[in-house]
């Protein structure tokens, strides 16, 4: 495989016409394509072969085993496609794909909304104030998920709850954050945010950071107004940020499941039962790996769509610094 | 108002003698800028106010007695703090062995995925090699694989590989990252490749091209990438759910859970007294990050 890489290296070279030297002699030019290749091919096979093993090979055994009714005891019975018909004839599991979509969707828009523009209102403060705030929505980031619920699960308390006895004390009702359908989804939701805002805070912090003066000065003594130039200049510096933070936020929120298990175990009823949770019950509690493993096929299937989508409509607006070609 | 962006800057590129003169007559009135500005503190400082408050919240319920954890008015400031809850938590749980089990586990796991992330990043950003277009997406798109996608699968492969409920079963499969990967290449491929090619042209090798020049200016992703790892394992909950069986081998989160799970809400400031505990090596990593983080966002300019 490596020794085929030199000989059609220069070829590629003088098709792409952005070798290194044009007059460089081809032996020259040969040897070091060569070099690259080796040095490439070595420094990327622990990552690949790392993923190859623990994710894009279970990837492909989870789809086999999606066709197998398998409790792990007794041997495992090909079931073709009986997995997924009981899957979609299985209301629990529909309704926690359902649920899963609501709290990814409120997520994302939440989680990239409040990023950017506390990311940009931070970076105008003084010194000082910069650094506090920047602490201040950075933290939760680095808090755990488990930690953080259970806290969240005594200040949301229906009855007990500090955030009730604020609610009370102006004269608002009383809300049932744990209790109740919507609302339990909705404090989910908010605990998520509140612990997530910082990645994509952090994310946009140093997109802005990158983003060379010089660009605005210039569209500032062009005339540009403060508008234009956020979104002239400054949004199109970090729209691959903004696309990334989508991405990820969208995986991230697809796969909620610490909140919900500790603070709420799914409930009321499986109002805040989440694909994951659902997954994990099949799998875990129940050994039901065939069903379980066709659950997550869903989940990676409809993960794959998504991502697909935002990558094709994001074509229109975002803008790679320093990528020509592509 | 955007004025201020480069204002703020008394920092490090100065800008040359008459610009600030030029900016500030560009400004619009002072009154809207005042004005504007005096919101957007408010603002933020209500936001950052609701960030702290949980935390703020759990130290203050975790000093005081057990009956008086739902108090009201809530209590933000304990007149008479107490220790005892502290101490209870040793009694309660293997405290310290959750932590040293939660250090191992998430510093192999740190380190692994610097040494793998930047390698692989900056092979598939900037070298030439065969395949390197159709392996980029099968890493890219295993990035888009939820972990949950692949945990039964992996689950049986620990379990073959006789490694169930063991800490090896944490690491291994999380050594290799293609968010990492990813995240490395597009700040490789942001980087000018004019350094390189000079280098290349005097002699130098691919190997010391990497090492040398891109490496060091990688800085800002790789702490980005250590303090998200240090988020991201040391606070894992799933996978230590699913492949821990014995408690002298729980991590700090699951451990956690169990705790509050068996005292109940009988003694929550117990539990929270825990939860601060547990956060302490949070907020000391957080401490280090900022500084990292603010340090490698100014080496992240490509003048550096």
């Amino acid at each position: 495989m490596l020794a085929g890489t030199a000989t059609t290296q220069p070829n590629e070279a003088t098709a792409e016409g952005q070798g290194v030297g044009l007059g460089a002699p081809t032996k020259t030019l040969a040897r070091l394509h060569a070099q690259e290749a080796r040095t490439g091919a070595l420094l990327m096979l622990p990552t690949v072969a790392g993923i190859v093993i623990f994710t894009a090979g279970p990837i492909v055994a989870s789809f086999v085993l999606s066709l197998f009714s398998w409790n792990v005891i007794s041997a495992p019975k090909f079931v073709g496609l009986a997995n997924y018909s009981s899957l979609v004839h299985d209301s629990v599991t529909m309704h926690a794909f359902v649920t899963t979509a609501i709290m990814a969707t409120l997520i994302v828009v939440l989680q990239i909304g409040l990023g950017v523009v506390l990311a940009v209102a931070v970076e105008r403060r003084s010194r000082r104030l910069r650094k506090l705030y920047r602490a201040a929505f950075f933290f939760p980031l680095m808090t755990s998920a488990a930690s953080i619920s259970i806290v969240m699960s005594y200040m949301f308390d229906d009855h007990f709850g500090v955030i009730n006895y604020y609610l009370t004390l102006l004269h608002l009702p009383a809300v049932p954050w744990l209790g109740s359908t919507v609302a339990g989804v909705v404090t989910i939701v908010l605990v998520v945010v509140w612990q997530q805002l910082g990645f994509t805070f952090i994310l946009f912090v140093a997109a802005l950071g990158n983003v060379p003066q010089e660009l605005t000065e210039a569209a500032l003594v062009d005339g540009a107004s403060g508008w234009q130039r956020f979104r002239r200049v400054t949004l199109a510096m970090i729209s691959p940020t903004v696309l990334f933070a989508a991405i990820v936020g969208v995986i991230n929120a697809l796969q909620i499941f610490d909140q919900p298990y500790i603070m709420t175990s799914g409930g009321p009823g499986d109002a805040t039962k989440t694909v994951v949770m659902q997954l994990y019950e099949a799998a875990f509690q129940n050994l039901k790996f065939g069903y379980a493993s066709a659950i997550s096929v869903f989940l990676f299937v409809a993960v794959l769509v998504l991502t697909a989508l935002q990558f094709r409509l994001s074509r229109r607006w975002v803008y790679y610094a320093g990528a020509d070609g592509r | 108002m955007a004025v201020s962006i480069a204002g703020t800057g008394p920092g490090p590129a100065g800008t040359s003698g008459d610009g600030p003169f030029k900016l500030r007559r560009a400004l619009g009135s002072r009154w809207a800028k005042q004005a504007g500005r005096g919101v957007e503190v408010l603002v933020l400082t209500a936001a950052a106010l609701v960030m702290v408050s949980p935390v703020l919240w759990a130290l203050s319920t975790a000093l005081r007695t057990p009956a008086e954890s739902f108090s009201e008015p809530p209590q933000w400031v304990p007149l008479h703090p107490i220790f005892s809850n502290f101490s209870a938590v040793f009694n309660n749980a293997p405290f310290v062995q959750f932590v040293v089990n939660s250090i191992i586990v998430t510093g192999a796991i740190v380190v692994g995925q610097l040494v793998t992330s930047s390698m692989g990043g900056y092979a598939f950003a900037r070298l030439r090699f065969r395949g390197r277009e159709p392996l980029f997406w099968i890493v890219l798109a295993t990035m888009m694989v939820p972990i949950q996608a692949t945990i039964i699968p992996v689950f049986i492969l620990i379990k073959y590989m006789h490694l169930s409920d063991s800490l090896t079963a944490l690491v291994l499969p999380a050594v290799a990252s293609a968010f990492g990967t990813f995240l490395l290449r597009q700040a490789f491929m942001q980087m000018p490749k004019e350094f390189g090619e000079a280098a290349l042209v005097d002699g130098a090798s691919q190997w010391k091209v990497f090492t040398r020049i891109y490496l060091r200016m990688a800085w800002p992703a790789m702490a980005t990438l250590a303090v998200l790892d240090f988020a991201g394992y040391w606070n894992e909950f799933f996978r230590p759910l699913i492949f821990l069986n014995s408690q002298s081998h729980y991590t700090l989160p699951l451990g956690l859970v169990i705790l509050q799970g068996y005292m109940g809400t009988g003694s929550i400031s117990v539990v929270l007294a825990a939860v601060v505990m547990a956060l302490v090596p949070n907020l000391l990593v957080f401490v280090l990050a900022q500084k990292y983080f603010v340090r490698g966002i100014a080496f992240g300019g490509i003048k550096g």
